[in-house]
């Protein structure tokens, strides 16, 4: 092919890019406007500051992929192992070839956050590594074990892909969990060290004096590590969605569409799945950070980064609602699927008005003559709705719309056949009425009684949705055994549109980790370690949230345009084979015992 | 008519056009007919309702591949078919002019200050230097209740607030005083669950102690005429009067979390 040709063919790549590119040239003038102070040993251009804040920013997503991704994939592999379903092997092995590429992207963001902490901010470096010194040996070491195994992992996948050397094998990916899991720990411990140092060390007390343990273990260590544990598990997925999203919009057989549409529905599966209890992991957070130090709590919930919140909110919201987009389009390829059609409209009503109260500023934005028909910043009518009350009220009913969104696509072409299906799905419906009604009631009871018996009711209607969630589950699964079915999955029939709400949801999440990272690093305002070490550079002041706002957006681009290089690099390596499959291959739970192999991908490479 | 009602490009404008209506009219003056006082939603917050609903709509009329094609049905024809052609040049005229009327009524000049971004509660610190001695803000309980002295302390702290803080915060404590509309923001009203119901008492003291003056600097401007009432009261006059403000409201202070 010469030249002339590949540019034709790439024509609209090159256009696109032409475009993106004569946009940013254009918003040069704007970008002129803003002041850029020099200091002696700043960085140059952005600052000190920034040039850290997108180090690690970028080093942290390409660390939450890496971890992430080896969840999904030894999830995948166990059901291909004890399930017996060879698809989801190949689909375990198809992201570790992902990991290769985006291990050296992780080092690579890591080492130059190490080489900026140290030229930049050596008083901060040299003060963690007093305290953190012997953990900082053992995260490089564990590093090395780390890569060796995914290098064994990945390479062995065909040598050993039968019997207990399968075991063996699925056994490396747990262990590949395993270290990459202790490093996040352990790296967790020295960023949670400066937001909540132990209470008796003081600044005048010297590094060397500070107990490693006491520093390693401090307050919001252990939520943190929860957090980021569920949270990576949810970007891990998100990925693979939007990975898989890529692919079939590139498809150009039916046998790739099915394999996509699949590979996409398992993936956002994971991650939406798994994101439902990340709001309860979060609040733990909050509310250690809370009892740690009140301040720190205010500056995040109720001072100068309750604004984040509300951005928060409507990013959520937003991931709500493509989330369930998602699986009511869906709901268009399985057979019985319009059943359930009518009922969505309703249920997007109750995300909407949801979506509307967990998004409602307590303190609006406001003009003077609005503030004097207001009589404040507070609404007196819709106040009330800035309120956590509210606010948690909304998320949790929230949750369990698309927690029934899910059941729905589960149950879509299922006939029951079990004696009691009927009074299971009252009990069902029972159960999720009840739910609903016991979170409103807190949530209304919440404005009646005292603030910290109200913060209390939060863990009342996180219990209740938790225990609806997996009660009705297990009844679900109960109710489809032996299960009818309507009609086999139509994999691959799936509007392009639908795939566009999993780049949404990517984007979200990824946005999401870069506002709500510097919400937490932030609250610390002016100090490097809270009341310990103060932050004396020309950057100690706590950046506006529309500078923070860019950087961070910079940072998703970033990311995002090399995880696109990743994938593209990762097809390079080796090409998906699609071929139909054993006719074994059922997969009652997720695919209805209507799925059709002939349209199914692969077994192997 | 009738059938255009159930196209769901008609349905959804109609949605959209109830939401604006029940949004921008509704919550100003239909809480008021059943006693519920209510103001007019800013700007800022009726735009971000009516985005949300049109991505609602949006999700509704494109979840399902028959309605998604029907609600593209009429776009398709004004822009398509030839007798259609008076409406879409009609489009291309008034969108356009549509958006430009939108342009330039945002960023033309004007007299008024811009919408303001103001934080709920401004982080308390630490301590504070209150006349040169420290005084400890994080974890501190009011001393006038801890020493059981609440009645003395509610009666000593309704002097002082009526002598100093009726004048703007009200006879009611809603913020309605004498001098309350001579300001912007207007002050605080301290009843009700939002206010200092969710703040401690030490919070308070800090406010009522540091008073306009001393709020932090980051979250700047706060636009607070609050006098820094340390130049004109003691600590323990402060603390009665927190104590009074709590009583008075019939509300409990927030608590400090347990360890």
């Amino acid at each position: 092919m010469n030249v002339k040709d590949l540019l034709l063919e790439r024509k609209g790549w090159i256009v696109a890019l032409l475009a993106v590119g004569g946009m940013l040239l254009l918003a040069f003038p704007l970008v002129a406007q803003y002041s850029v102070p020099e200091y002696g040993d700043d960085f140059p251009l952005i600052g000190s500051r920034a040039a850290v804040w997108i180090a690690a920013q970028v080093h942290l997503m390409f660390a939450a992929f890496v971890l992430g991704v080896p969840m999904f994939a030894v999830i995948a592999e166990a059901v291909s192992i004890f399930g017996k379903q060879d698809r989801y092997d190949r689909l375990a092995k198809e992201f570790t070839r992902l990991l290769l590429v985006a291990y050296s992207a992780t080092a690579l963001w890591g080492g130059l956050l190490l080489f900026l902490l140290t030229t930049l901010y050596p008083t901060l470096w040299s003060y963690l590594a007093e305290i953190f010194g012997a953990s900082m040996w053992v995260y490089a070491g564990l590093f090395f074990i780390e890569s060796a195994t995914l290098y064994t992992y990945y390479y062995t996948w065909e040598r050993w892909k039968r019997g207990r050397a399968k075991l063996f094998h699925w056994g490396l990916g747990i262990l590949l969990n395993v270290w990459g899991t202790t490093v996040m720990f352990i790296a967790n411990s020295w960023l949670t060290y400066m937001t909540s140092p132990p209470a008796d060390v003081t600044p005048d007390t010297a590094p060397g004096m500070v107990q490693f343990w006491s520093a390693f273990a401090n307050a919001t260590w252990m939520p943190i590590n929860i957090h980021r544990l569920i949270a990576n598990a949810v970007f891990g997925g998100a990925i693979v969605a939007a990975y898989a999203a890529y692919r079939f919009l590139k498809a150009k057989t039916p046998e790739e569409r099915a394999h996509y549409d699949w590979m996409g529905y398992v993936g956002n599966l994971i991650a939406i799945g798994v994101f439902l209890v990340l709001p309860f992991a979060g609040y733990w957070l909050g509310r250690e950070i809370y009892e740690y130090n009140q301040q720190m709590g205010i500056t995040m919930m109720g001072g100068f980064m309750s604004w984040l919140w509300i951005v928060q909110a409507f990013l959520i919201g937003v991931l709500f609602l493509a989330a369930n987009y998602y699986l009511w389009i869906g709901l268009g390829r399985i057979p019985g699927g319009e059943r359930f059609a009518p009922y969505t409209k309703y249920m997007l009503v109750v995300l909407v008005l949801g979506f509307i109260v967990w998004a409602t500023p307590h303190s609006m934005i406001a003009t003077r003559d609005e503030l004097a028909a207001m009589g404040g910043t507070h609404h007196p009518f819709l106040g009330v709705l800035g309120l956590m009350s509210a606010k948690n009220t909304a998320v949790n009913l929230m949750i369990l719309t698309t927690f029934l969104s899910f059941l729905m696509y589960r149950r879509a072409n299922k006939i029951p056949t079990v004696s009691w299906a009927r009074t299971g799905t009252i009990s069902q419906g029972t159960i999720l009425a009840v739910a609903s009604i016991v979170v409103l009631f807190y949530g209304v009871y919440g404005y009646f009684v005292p603030t910290i018996v109200r913060i209390g009711f939060s863990v009342y209607q996180v219990l209740i949705v938790l225990f609806t969630i997996v009660a009705v589950l297990v009844i679900d699964v109960l109710i489809a055994r032996g299960a009818d079915t309507r009609g086999p999955i139509r994999w691959g029939q799936m509007p392009e549109r639908s795939q566009y709400a999993l780049f949404v949801i990517v984007v979200t999440f990824t946005w999401l980790m870069g506002l709500m990272g510097f919400a937490r690093s932030g609250i610390r305002q002016h100090w490097h370690i809270w009341e310990v070490m103060r932050d004396t550079s020309p950057h100690a002041a706590t950046p506006a949230l529309g500078y923070a706002a860019q950087v961070i957006s910079v940072c998703v681009i970033l990311f995002l345009l090399m995880i696109a290089f990743v994938f593209w690099i990762g097809g390079l390596i080796e090409k998906p084979q699609l071929v139909p499959q054993e006719t074994e291959d059922t997969d009652a739970a997720e695919l209805g015992p209507g799925y059709e192999p002939s349209l199914q991908p692969a077994t192997g490479d | 008519m009738r059938k255009n009602l159930q196209e769901p490009f008609w349905q959804a404008l109609i949605v959209l056009a109830i939401s604006y209506v029940l949004l921008k009219w509704g919550i100003p003056y239909i809480p008021p007919l059943i006693g519920v006082s209510s103001a007019p939603v800013p700007q800022s917050v009726l735009v971000q309702f009516m985005l949300t609903v049109a991505v609602g709509v949006l999700v509704w009329v494109s979840d399902n591949e028959e309605r998604w094609r029907r609600f593209k049905q009429p776009i398709r024809e004004a822009l398509v078919l030839p007798e259609r052609k008076r409406v879409r040049v009609a489009l291309l005229v008034l969108l356009p002019l549509l958006v430009g009327f939108v342009t330039y009524d945002t960023v033309r000049p004007r007299v008024d200050a811009p919408a303001g971004i103001r934080a709920v509660h401004p982080a308390p610190p630490t301590q504070i230097d209150f006349r040169g001695e420290p005084v400890r803000i994080e974890g501190a309980e009011n001393p006038l209740r801890e020493e059981g002295r609440i009645e003395e302390a509610r009666e000593r702290g309704f002097d002082i607030y009526y002598q100093s803080c009726m004048p703007c915060h009200g006879d009611y404590l809603d913020g309605q005083g004498h001098f309350a509309h001579g300001y912007s923001p207007a002050p605080l009203t301290l009843r009700g669950g939002s206010t200092i119901a969710q703040l401690t008492e030490s919070y308070v003291f800090w406010r009522i102690a540091k008073g306009g003056p001393g709020l932090p600097r980051e979250g700047n401007p706060w636009n607070s005429a609050m006098p820094a009432w340390e130049d004109f009261l003691t600590e323990e006059d402060i603390w009665a009067v927190t104590l009074f403000l709590y009583e008075q409201a019939g509300i409990s202070p927030r608590t400090w979390e347990e360890h």
